[in-house]
């Protein structure tokens, strides 16, 4: 059972749903990536996502971009990405799963990446352009790695999609709550409930539920509808609030603390 | 490795779609909506017409005496595309878009746009069609082709300048896609290159075909022969595509012309298929400018048509097949065959075509007295004059 299975059932079991942050990989630098995500499981996250940054991500607003810019520009890269989740699996067990486009997995190789992936402690890998008519490689490659390929199922999805995506999908299925790109949202759609709904009917496998959530109060909400919250642009939003490296580690662990203490309420 | 093809979505290995899950049922509506159409007798009967009657089809061929003397071996003919209104062959494939759009009950058409040709011509076909538009173009292009920005206005589209990444065409595209992501119920996106998922490759390439069919016809017609070579400039790859096809497998020497930039050793160039790497941009595997880990490098060309650091992937397919010979010139090499054009024969070329133009030069040792040579001249000059003003000053 790969370590992200074991978590949902932990907390299936515990009547709970998963917070799951997401951080950028060298954002807002290496040292204080690092340093905020050492904080994250005290601060109430269960699982963490690590995206590694690319020069052209589509399926991302503005935050995300603006971040991955300035992680590129601090130089981050793949194998020092690698090299953060080793040093992060060294102190903690928390699962650890990267987000990136599928162009960062193809220029290292599948294989490459796969086993890197393996060896530095990481536990899946969420694919946001990858289609999964195109995932056949990946899923094969990552499958023998022991790495959970992680599909997103968005609203737009048909039932047969739907449960194709359920079935590439390991780990949990990354249900996208609205129809756009990530960037937090005042308010979240109405047809949410009917889209979970549609794809709880197709798998048993755990969702998550990630896109536009920035509020305790959402995180609450949809803490009763599925398996795990999902929170990026909000968080790296209170990261680049700040305006040094203390008050950035500060501002980003205290905004999990106060997610986590909505969804517990 | 271990992939399964999907021989329907992809070309050889190449192509595929590679974009996030909310556009697959775009993609699939959009695939299914195509294939219908495309053998409905009012909607080819209304492409037709338009192309006909609206854009000025079919475009002449015409033997460039003067430019065929100039060189000074063989017979050169220019595909006139720069006659094409709104002056390149961007409008073959709006035009058949956006009235598929309409035909799909879409409100909405939204384009990027690099030199501002295919802006110009999505806005146009939006005009002419009744639907709202938006153009995505880096703001790096807004500068050096104010001319287009300033059309595309007139034409009532509202033009959105990009200003993150590298502020030029690659940049559109994503900025697109994020618009079409988050529209997609209401609107259709006009690609205007053989790039991003499949089916869209498909579909422009099937738009811009009538310039290798109304070629192959005319050279038949002028000479009772098919040509020895065909070539033509490839950014993105549509015109290089459309004048290709009917050529393809026949034993003719079919050219595609990349931007060399400042020299492809320097790096900054416009030319995957010379010196890119296979990898996934904009929905599609293809060759890719990109550094060791997958980070897409900016490209570089004086024709901001040409400045895109990716390829439509059937190119790629072509070349790994040996159907076309991908050669590339420079900037200063296009700059040179822009004035030699304009000067003897009396047509300003757009930059693009400038490259395809270029080539000629490069070509000549090869060429006999009697070769018949077609160039491709995609599109007319006018909006490039005050870049190759500036660049000379």
């Amino acid at each position: 059972m790969s370590r992200i299975t074991r978590v949902f059932k932990e907390l299936k079991k515990e009547g709970r749903a998963a917070l799951i942050p997401y951080m950028m990989a060298g954002y807002p630098d290496e040292k204080t990536c690092a340093d905020i995500i050492d904080g994250l499981k005290n601060a109430g996250a269960d699982l963490v996502e690590v995206g590694i940054p690319w020069s052209d991500p589509l399926a991302d607003g503005a935050t995300i971009q603006k971040a991955s810019e300035q992680a590129l520009a601090t130089g981050m890269n793949t194998d020092k990405a690698f090299k953060m989740i080793e040093e992060i699996r060294k102190k903690t067990d928390i699962p650890v799963v990267i987000m990136t486009y599928y162009n960062i997995l193809q220029s290292y190789g599948l294989n490459r990446f796969a086993s890197r992936a393996a060896s530095a402690g990481c536990d899946g890998v969420i694919t946001p352009d990858l289609s999964v008519e195109e995932a056949s490689g990946w899923k094969h490659t990552a499958r023998k790695n022991g790495i959970d390929t992680i599909f997103l199922a968005a609203p737009t999805s048909s039932d047969d999609r739907l449960k194709k995506i359920a079935a590439a999908s390991t780990g949990f299925v990354y249900c996208v709550s609205l129809t756009g790109v990530t960037g937090a949202r005042e308010i979240l759609p109405s047809d949410l409930t009917g889209f979970l709904k549609r794809v709880r009917k197709t798998t048993d496998k755990p969702l998550a539920v990630g896109f536009g959530i920035s509020t305790g109060g959402q995180a609450a909400t949809l803490a009763k509808m599925a398996d795990g919250v999902i929170i990026g642009s909000a968080f790296l939003n209170k990261i680049a609030e700040a305006r040094t490296a203390n008050k950035q580690i500060k501002a980003a662990l205290e905004y999990i603390e106060g997610i986590k203490a909505a969804m517990s309420a | 490795m271990w992939v399964r093809m999907n021989k329907k979505t992809h070309f050889g290995e190449f192509g595929g779609q590679f974009v996030p899950e909310t556009l697959m049922a775009a993609l699939e509506e959009l695939e299914s909506a195509y294939l219908t159409i495309k053998k409905d007798k009012d909607f080819t009967d209304r492409l037709s017409l338009y192309l006909k009657d609206f854009a000025g089809r079919p475009t002449p061929l015409y033997h460039a005496e003067n430019l065929s003397r100039h060189i000074g071996k063989g017979k050169i003919y220019l595909k006139r595309e720069d006659l094409c209104h709104t002056g390149s062959h961007k409008i073959n494939n709006t035009i058949g878009q956006v009235l598929l759009a309409k035909k799909m009950g879409k409100e909405r058409v939204i384009a990027e746009t690099g030199a501002g040709q295919h802006g110009v011509a999505t806005a146009t076909a939006a005009a002419l069609f009744g639907l709202e538009c938006v153009v995505y173009m880096g703001e790096e292009d807004v500068r050096r082709q104010e001319l287009n920005v300033i059309r595309m206005r007139l034409l009532g589209a509202e033009v959105i300048s990009v200003t993150s990444g590298s502020k030029t065409l690659k940049d559109a595209i994503n900025e697109a896609m994020r618009d079409w992501v988050t529209n997609v119920k209401t609107t259709f996106y006009c690609i205007g290159s053989v790039v991003g998922p499949y089916p869209y490759p498909m579909i422009v390439r099937d738009f811009q075909t009538i310039i290798g069919r109304e070629t192959k016809r005319q050279i038949e017609g002028k000479e009772g022969r098919m040509p020895d070579y065909v070539i033509a400039c490839v950014g993105g790859g549509s015109n290089s595509i459309g004048i290709f096809y009917s050529f393809l497998k026949t034993g003719i020497k079919l050219i595609g012309v990349e931007a060399a930039g400042y020299g492809l050793s320097t790096g900054k160039h416009g030319a995957p298929l010379a010196k890119g790497k296979k990898g996934v941009l904009h929905g599609s595997l293809s060759y890719v400018l990109q550094d060791a880990y997958g980070q897409i490098k900016p490209a570089h060309s004086i024709s901001a048509g040409l400045d895109y650091p990716g390829v439509g992937p059937e190119h790629a397919y072509f070349k790994d097949a040996g159907l076309v010979e991908y050669v590339s010139v420079t900037d200063k090499q296009a700059l040179k065959a822009f004035h030699i054009l304009s000067e003897v024969e009396g047509i300003v070329p757009a930059l693009e075509s400038s490259h395809a133009l270029a080539y000629l030069e490069i070509l000549k040792p090869k060429l006999k007295k009697d070769s018949i040579i077609i160039v491709n001249l995609s599109g007319r000059g006018d909006k490039d004059v005050y870049e190759v003003v500036s660049s000379e000053s």
